[in-house]
């Protein structure tokens, strides 16, 4: 696994700043560390959102790596199309086989909603593709905008924090889990803010052939409302809290990367929630009982998940 | 490094009559032209004596500045530089060697 060192002077970046994302946006690094971290030829598939809208706005592009985007929906379609025709093309002789890797960037809303029926589709075709959501939580590119990778009880422009209602009131799907049930050969989940952890998992997905699935956690500070330069540690805060665990699943195996509590560094997980403006109402008086939920809700799932890897762990 | 761009050849510049078909990009890498760095309030100062390049700033620098040159740390590209103040954030209390002053 390559050091920082090795990642950050081996090869020329394949993307390049100059792009509008805002000041302190959590995404960017994301596509600079996942294409740091590969060696062979990549082609970029990138579906509607900020990715998208920030970096390839015409004339100018911010990619150095082929760049294609079709719609909303269909990123993982279309990579799974562009990695057919390729595999195609060197069967019959019109192009040299270059061990090129396919890479489909999609954000929450891209992913967890609108892609989701074309990424199971290309999952369960099993083309040789790597995909990877950038999930910051809302429809930050339109305006902030729920969605279903949003958690409980966040303030958004249409699950507004009012009287009655105390923001989103439906739970944040878990995607890396759907993904598992297509038994493709890696998923996994990590965040922006590990470049370690970030780097090791696409490294291992891009030697592994077949579809695999990575979902990262980047901050917003526009939608979550938190300063710009806190991107980084807020992320690394959500793993603390166990809210975001660190976890890769290999041929439906499940393995924790980082277990926060037995290093005795968990902490609750109102510290994270109360860094984000996006959750301030559940700091008011009447708080209390949300947060106890969300603290309980966070617990349960950190001990099946727990549960889930020590099982796997004791199989082998 | 920020390379040198001939920005006559870019697709921004051209006439509407010379734009090339279907909007391909004609260049890889031609948003370096939009200097996104008149946006920052704050700007980072490196101090080079400081630094031990460990190149955290570089990983999390959302907008590719951080600058390497023959495997050391050789400055920030304050030209895209949007005054996050990330790599101050990140750069180890020990060492900090990025501060954030106010933009000039």
């Amino acid at each position: 696994m390559a050091t920082l060192k090795e990642l950050a002077t081996t090869q020329a970046e394949k993307f390049v700043g100059g792009h509008t994302s805002c000041a302190g946006c959590g995404y960017p690094n994301i596509f600079r560390l996942t294409l740091a971290a590969i060696k062979d030829p990549v082609v970029v598939v990138g579906a509607t959102g900020c990715c998208e809208v920030n970096t390839s706005i015409f004339p100018y592009t911010s990619w150095k790596a082929p760049f294609l985007h079709n719609a909303f929906e269909n990123s993982a379609a279309t990579c799974s199309g562009v990695e057919a025709a390729y595999y195609s093309m060197v069967k019959s002789g019109k192009l040299a086989a270059n061990n090129t890797r396919f890479i489909a960037f999609g954000g929450d809303g891209g992913t967890y909603d609108i892609g989701l029926q074309s990424l199971s589709g290309a999952l369960e075709r099993g083309h040789d593709m790597l995909y990877i959501c950038y999930d910051n939580g809302a429809y930050m590119n339109t305006g902030i905008q729920r969605s279903g990778a949003t958690p409980r009880y966040a303030n958004t422009t249409t699950a507004p924090v009012g009287k009655v209602v105390p923001g989103k009131m439906q739970k944040k799907k878990d995607l890396a889990k759907i993904m598992v049930g297509h038994n493709v050969p890696y998923v996994a989940q990590t965040i922006a803010g590990n470049w370690k952890d970030l780097t090791n998992k696409v490294e291992k997905a891009t030697a592994i052939r077949g579809p695999k699935f990575i979902v990262v956690l980047a901050a917003c500070p526009l939608g979550w409302q938190t300063k710009t330069q806190d991107t980084v540690r807020l992320t690394q805060l959500a793993v603390e809290s166990c809210f975001w665990p660190l976890y890769e699943v290999e041929n439906g195996k499940y393995k924790l990367n980082d277990n926060p509590e037995a290093k005795g560094k968990k902490i609750p997980v109102a510290d994270w929630l109360k860094m984000q403006g996006r959750f301030k109402h559940l700091f008011k008086p009447g708080g209390e009982k949300l947060l106890a939920e969300i603290q309980a809700e966070v617990d349960k799932d950190w001990n099946d998940l727990k549960a889930l890897c020590e099982f796997h762990s004791k199989q082998e | 490094m920020t390379t040198m761009l001939d920005e006559k050849k870019y697709t921004a510049n051209l006439p509407a009559s010379e734009l090339p078909e279907g909007g391909v990009w004609t260049e890889a890498g031609s948003s370096l032209m939009r200097k996104t760095g008149d946006w920052k309030v704050e700007q980072p100062v490196w101090d080079k004596a400081k630094c031990i390049s460990c190149f955290t700033c570089w990983a999390y620098c959302p907008d590719s500045c951080m600058q390497i040159e023959n495997g050391r740390m050789a400055g920030i590209d304050l030209e895209h530089c949007k005054g996050c103040g990330i790599c101050a954030n990140v750069c180890p209390p020990k060492v900090s060697a990025i501060k954030m002053e106010k933009a000039r």
